[in-house]
């Protein structure tokens, strides 16, 4: 089995490094192209660690994001909750899926997700442009492969290859 | 089942299991939503989660933070001097203006007493740095490195050099959170300096525009107008410059005219701006008119 650095810090870091990544300041041609770092991340570990990081986490760090986005409380706690839940409820398919259809499941689950904090955002009537909120759902997707690639990496081939 | 790690006694019982806890967070999320929509029943629970989040920000907030200090640091000698020039005649300059505005302020308190109007406000402020965070990219906000622990509070206005900038939406310990006169969501009352013309600018989402709906075709504005706040509301304390009329769009078959204006302050190029503190220190006013005659 690998050390307890690969079971507890690896996935911590990772999304450490994906909370960072989304308070980056960047350049304001692309700042709408932000992919949503965190939900990729945990949709990562939710399907090859299923076991480790729950809903909970997902919970806490919806909170996390919510404080930093200044967004309502709550707002991504709720679709990150529900995009961990199903990723966890087909977590066995989808890892056997080659990995253009598993971009293209990410793909869906990262349009529910922006759904979701669309949705909020409307019931409670702020005001936000809706064209705008789909390139970063686009971009995670395309970006998935190689998020896949690397992480994969991090964790040793071995543990994925069950 | 899948690795050998997970232990997973029934499995239909454990998805029973997952999907209460599911559930039960859904919940507590709609109700955190619910209660934080309806009022600030949360401001505590914000509070201790900014205290919690603040480490990230500063984090992220390091490299810019320290390409700033070096390049002002490792500046040669010559652009600090003749940046010490610059900045000693711009201060000459501004010593000049003051002298007058001495007399000015105190022919002016001498006047309102006669008049029997309301005593000046007197302002107070703190100089307040921009943390290079960003927040949702579809508002206009930003976060500064001052909290309650300075003093700040929900709703106080900020300034920068050139004139008003936005007020405190939100505010921790450590940081706060400010929305912009360009936000969609935020107006100021403003008055035309020219001819007291009072009306409100409507932020657009853009930091460069703002819209000045409630001006009738036949309103007396014109390109070029300054606009400054006029205080009505409370926030913003009055007399400040907001914006600059840019475009006024007559529309002989609507009742409103549409007029564009420009914030004078620079909203996206900031980095430090400055907290005020209004006090209605009329005691302090009397006492000047007093002395002055």
């Amino acid at each position: 089995m690998e050390s307890s650095w690969s079971e507890a810090f690896l996935p911590l870091g990772t999304l450490i490094i994906a909370l960072l990544l989304s308070i980056l300041p960047l350049p304001e041609v692309i700042v709408s192209f932000r992919p949503d770092w965190v939900a990729i991340v945990l949709i990562y570990w939710s399907l090859f660690k299923p076991g480790r990081f729950g809903f909970l986490t997902a919970f806490w760090l919806g909170l996390v994001l919510d404080t930093l986005y200044g967004s309502l409380l709550g707002q991504h706690a709720l679709a990150l909750l529900t995009v961990t839940y199903i990723t966890r409820h087909f977590h066995l398919r989808i890892r056997v899926f080659p990995i253009w259809q598993m971009s293209v499941t990410v793909l869906a689950l990262l349009v529910l997700y922006e759904f979701l904090l669309f949705w909020v955002d409307g019931v409670a009537a702020r005001t936000v442009p809706a064209i705008d909120r789909w390139a970063p759902v686009a971009i995670g997707a395309l970006l998935w492969p190689l998020i896949f690639a690397s992480m994969s990496r991090l964790l040793g081939t071995k543990e994925r290859e069950i | 089942m899948s690795s050998p790690g997970e232990s997973s006694g029934s499995l239909e019982h454990g998805k029973v299991y997952l999907g209460l806890r599911f559930l039960g967070l859904v919940i507590v999320c709609l109700t955190l939503m619910f209660a934080d929509h309806q009022k600030d029943h949360l401001s505590l629970v914000r509070q201790a989660l900014g205290v919690v989040i603040y480490p990230v920000r500063a984090l992220v907030d390091l490299p810019f933070k320290t390409w700033n200090w070096a390049s002002s640091n490792l500046e040669t000698r010559s652009a600090m001097l003749a940046e010490n020039q610059r900045l000693n005649s711009a201060l000459l300059n501004a010593s000049v203006r003051l002298q007058q505005l001495a007399t000015l302020e105190a022919e002016n308190i001498r006047l309102r007493a006669i008049l029997d109007s309301s005593a000046r406000v007197r302002e107070r402020v703190l100089i307040a740095e921009i943390l290079s965070v960003d927040l949702n990219p579809y508002r206009q906000r930003f976060i500064i490195n001052r909290g309650t622990n300075s003093g700040v509070y929900v709703g106080q206005a900020l300034l920068d050099a050139d004139g008003v900038v936005g007020q405190i939406v939100r505010a921790d310990p450590f940081s706060a959170e400010v929305v912009l006169i360009s936000d969609a969501d935020h107006s100021v009352p403003v008055s035309v300096i020219r001819n007291g013309l009072r009306t409100f600018a409507v932020g657009t989402g853009d930091s460069k525009r703002l819209r000045l709906p409630y001006l009738t075709n036949s309103a007396d504005i014109q390109v070029d107008d300054l606009l400054v706040s006029s205080g009505l509301g409370g926030v913003f304390p009055s007399g400040y410059p907001v914006a600059r009329v840019l475009q006024v769009v007559l529309q002989p078959g609507q009742f409103f005219a549409e007029v564009f204006a420009e914030p004078v302050s620079e909203l996206d190029h900031d980095r430090e701006v400055m907290l005020v503190w209004t006090t209605e220190d009329s005691q302090e006013a009397t006492n000047l008119a007093a002395e002055v005659q």
